[in-house]
């Protein structure tokens, strides 16, 4: 018996040991693992979609959603006709879906982040107290904007404005989402809007009601709630009857997000006399001078003129990732509808950018106006990529398109694939494109004003991006001019 | 003020300055002619810090200062202006705000306090208004779409406003009618005094009719071959550059005669 007793212990000796030496032992796959971070497994498959959904507590009619995309998104093959090159994304070593970092994660104060981060801020001239905020600072400060967007809301929501996040708005107006989720942007549109579709993280909701003019522009700044979305970001705004609204995105500040594919899907749907005007201002981390790292953006935005004489607006200015591959667009369905598209993509060191718009024509009288500035520096390429689509309903449409390129070093490249289908003979299309170089002329008159070479060509550029700049809310203008001069920094040569 | 020894430039390999000598005093107003392809832009681009142009050999001194040490936008600091032959557009760029930011730029580069909008916009109103130019210029993008009197004319606004000490007026003659030139010529009169000196690159003596200079010069294949007093513009025109070059030629010839 007492041999028994102590080969016994011994035993339990032995295996307390192997259970002390296991804890002692850092986690060989390189993460550790924490009770609080609510993070699903690396890969995709049908039980990540549901997981996702179960997380965010979804109605059945949303999973149903998510699956029937994933279901069509597995038979579907990456696209390979843009002009852009990139190393292969595994899809399955992804992680689709990590909740918002917890406090103990981020810098604790200013002088634990990036010193360069913070001269960028500084050049852009952001305010200090954003700044911290912007570097994912975890403080206290940040409280003054919570404030400040609760302050909004309730002016909002005085006027029956829905402005809220995504997950929000399948719980609170399930309704809504059911009917426009997915009618502009199908589940089954291109392979990463399909993605999107079953995995979206979160993103923001917008809903003006009738005859409502929105007081003020709608900024996801102002969202805190929506930081942090990660990835796959969805957002969807509906403008009822006669209702106009202002939506910026984005912001100047540099951007750093340790995921590199960015997949999201912006829908906009106008109806009758509504007015949209989206706004963007792009500046993802691009890599660094050697082209290493940098986000991947491959973006799917698309708006809707659903109703008589409704309006929708796309001005972006893209200055960061090392892939853009995004192409804002309008389905002018109602009679006397307009779309109009106003973009600057600048490109730098060897970033690569495939970037235009698609105006699809269905309702008579309905206009379109495209313009678009391409500025590359560095090794950089840059792709102008457009459709004007008039179809055989579309009476006496017209459309303007100019695109302009210019040029900052001999080593980069600008390309332009203008593409219309006319189905209609009353159609009327006009199209003008330049490039040019920056010329040393017009630096040599510049300097001998006594401007710096640098100042010569932020205002050369400047120039050059006017016509896109005067169609953003005024603020955004300012600093985007400062953004591209910031983004443009000795690249002529 | 200015003080150009022995230059010799070229260009791509080619020299086309071989020797130029010209002092200009303070207020003094210097006219250069001569044919095409004398040397006259090369000069007024050498002046202003072209980096295209090498200089060979010779001297240029800038109020006692080596101009050659200086780049294009400090020569600008330093009191330099070109009015140029052919200004350059650029497009989407107002005016006013091309012409703010030379100013406070060449302000700070002299240790001047920079202007804010008003205090500029009134500086603008008065040297406009001196100069009786319409502003409606101002208003536009930089030489945008201007005709050929427009440009010139926004040469001289931005002279009025830079207030430079030395100006190199390169060609402004050409692509002028006779109203607009002139215009323009009263606007370079307004400016001249007593602190700043000109000076004044033409083909052809009709400007000097306008702008009377205190002193002609006659460049030839890169060198000034004769110089004098605002009647040899008038001579010149007379009898034309090839009498200059015989006469010249006569001159050197003279000797082995």
């Amino acid at each position: 018996m007492s041999q028994n007793k102590e080969k016994n212990q011994q035993e339990l000796s032995r295996e307390r040991q192997e259970i002390e030496e296991t804890l002692s032992q850092s986690y060989k796959y390189g993460f550790v693992t924490d009770i609080e971070t609510e993070t699903i497994p690396a890969g995709l498959n049908e039980d990540v979609v549901r997981m996702i959904s179960a997380k965010k507590q979804e109605p059945e009619f949303m999973l149903q959603w998510r699956l029937k995309a994933f279901e069509y998104w597995k038979k579907m093959k990456e696209p390979a006709w843009q002009n852009v090159t990139y190393p292969e994304i595994d899809y399955q070593s992804l992680h689709y879906y990590a909740a918002p970092k917890s406090d103990k994660d981020r810098p604790k104060s200013l002088d634990e982040v990036d010193p360069e981060l913070l001269a960028t801020y500084e050049k852009l001239g952001i305010p200090l107290h954003e700044r911290a905020a912007l570097a994912g600072v975890a403080v206290d400060a940040v409280f003054d904007s919570v404030s400040v967007a609760t302050t909004y809301k309730e002016k909002l929501s005085e006027l029956g404005i829905v402005f809220c996040s995504f997950s929000e708005a399948v719980r609170e107006h399930p309704e809504l989402v059911k009917k426009y989720l997915g009618s502009v942007v199908p589940v089954t549109d291109n392979f990463f809007a399909t993605l999107n579709s079953a995995v979206f993280s979160d993103g923001s909701f917008v809903y003006i009601p009738k005859g409502v003019r929105c007081p003020m522009e709608l900024s996801t700044y102002f969202r805190i709630n929506a930081i942090n979305t990660g990835q796959f970001e969805r957002t969807l705004i509906i403008a009822d009857e006669g209702s106009y609204v202002s939506y910026l995105e984005g912001c100047t500040a540099p951007q750093r997000d340790e995921n590199q594919l960015h997949a999201a899907v912006v829908e906009l749907v106008a109806m009758k006399d509504a007015q949209i005007k989206y706004s963007t201002v792009q500046n993802w981390y691009p890599g660094d001078k050697e082209g290493k790292g940098g986000i991947y953006n491959f973006v799917t935005k698309r708006g809707k003129c659903l109703g008589e004489r409704s309006k929708i607006s796309w001005t972006q200015v893209e200055t960061g990732s090392a892939v853009t591959w995004k192409y804002p667009s309008c389905i002018l369905q109602g009679d006397g509808s307009i779309g109009e598209f106003y973009s600057v993509a600048v490109t730098n060191n060897y970033q690569q950018a495939d970037t235009g718009t698609k105006m699809i024509h269905l309702g008579k009288n309905t206009k379109s106006t495209i313009v678009s500035k391409g500025i590359s520096a560095g090794k950089s390429q840059n792709t102008y990529r457009g459709l004007v689509k008039m179809m055989k309903s579309a009476d006496n449409a017209r459309n303007y398109s100019q695109c302009d390129s210019l040029l900052m070093t001999d080593r980069c490249g600008a390309h332009t694939f203008p593409l219309m289908e006319i189905k209609n003979n009353t159609a009327q299309i006009e199209h003008e494109a330049t490039t040019s170089n920056i010329g040393e002329d017009q630096l040599f008159y510049c300097q001998q004003r006594g401007l710096s070479s640098e100042d010569a060509v932020a205002m050369i550029v400047n120039g050059f991006c006017e016509e896109v700049f005067k169609e953003l809310p005024m603020e955004f203008a300012v600093e985007a001019k400062k953004l591209l001069e910031v983004s443009l920094e000795g690249s002529v040569g | 003020m200015l003080e150009i020894k022995d230059l010799k430039v070229s260009v791509d390999g080619k020299q086309i300055l071989n020797g130029i000598n010209l002092s200009i005093g303070q207020g003094e107003v210097h006219a250069i002619m001569g044919p095409n392809g004398s040397g006259k832009s090369t000069l007024s681009q050498v002046l202003a810090g072209r980096e295209s142009y090498h200089i060979d050999s010779g001297s240029i001194l800038f109020l006692g200062k080596d101009l050659t040490q200086f780049s294009v936008e400090e020569r600008a600091g330093e009191g330099v202006f070109m009015a140029f032959q052919y200004p350059v557009a650029i497009p989407g760029v107002k005016n006013t705000t091309f012409l703010k930011a030379a100013l406070n730029s060449v302000r700070k580069y002299r240790g001047e306090e920079e202007l804010d909008a008003a205090q500029f916009l009134k500086l603008l109103k008065e040297k406009s208004e001196m100069l009786e130019l319409r502003d409606d210029l101002l208003k536009r993008y930089v030489n945008d779409g201007f005709s050929g009197g427009e440009k010139k004319r926004n040469e001289i606004v931005q002279m009025a406003v830079l207030d430079p000490c030395f100006a190199v007026l390169d060609e402004t003659d050409s692509g002028l009618d006779i109203d607009a030139l002139k215009t323009v010529a009263s606007g370079v009169n307004q400016l001249r005094g007593p602190k700043r000196s000109m000076l004044v690159i033409t083909h052809y003596q009709r400007l000097l009719d306008y702008i009377v200079p205190d002193f002609v010069h006659v460049l030839a294949q890169g060198k000034i071959i004769t110089s004098g007093g605002k009647d040899l513009a008038k001579e010149l025109e007379e009898k034309g550059y090839g009498w200059i070059q015989d006469h010249e030629k006569e001159q050197t010839e003279l000797p082995s005669v």
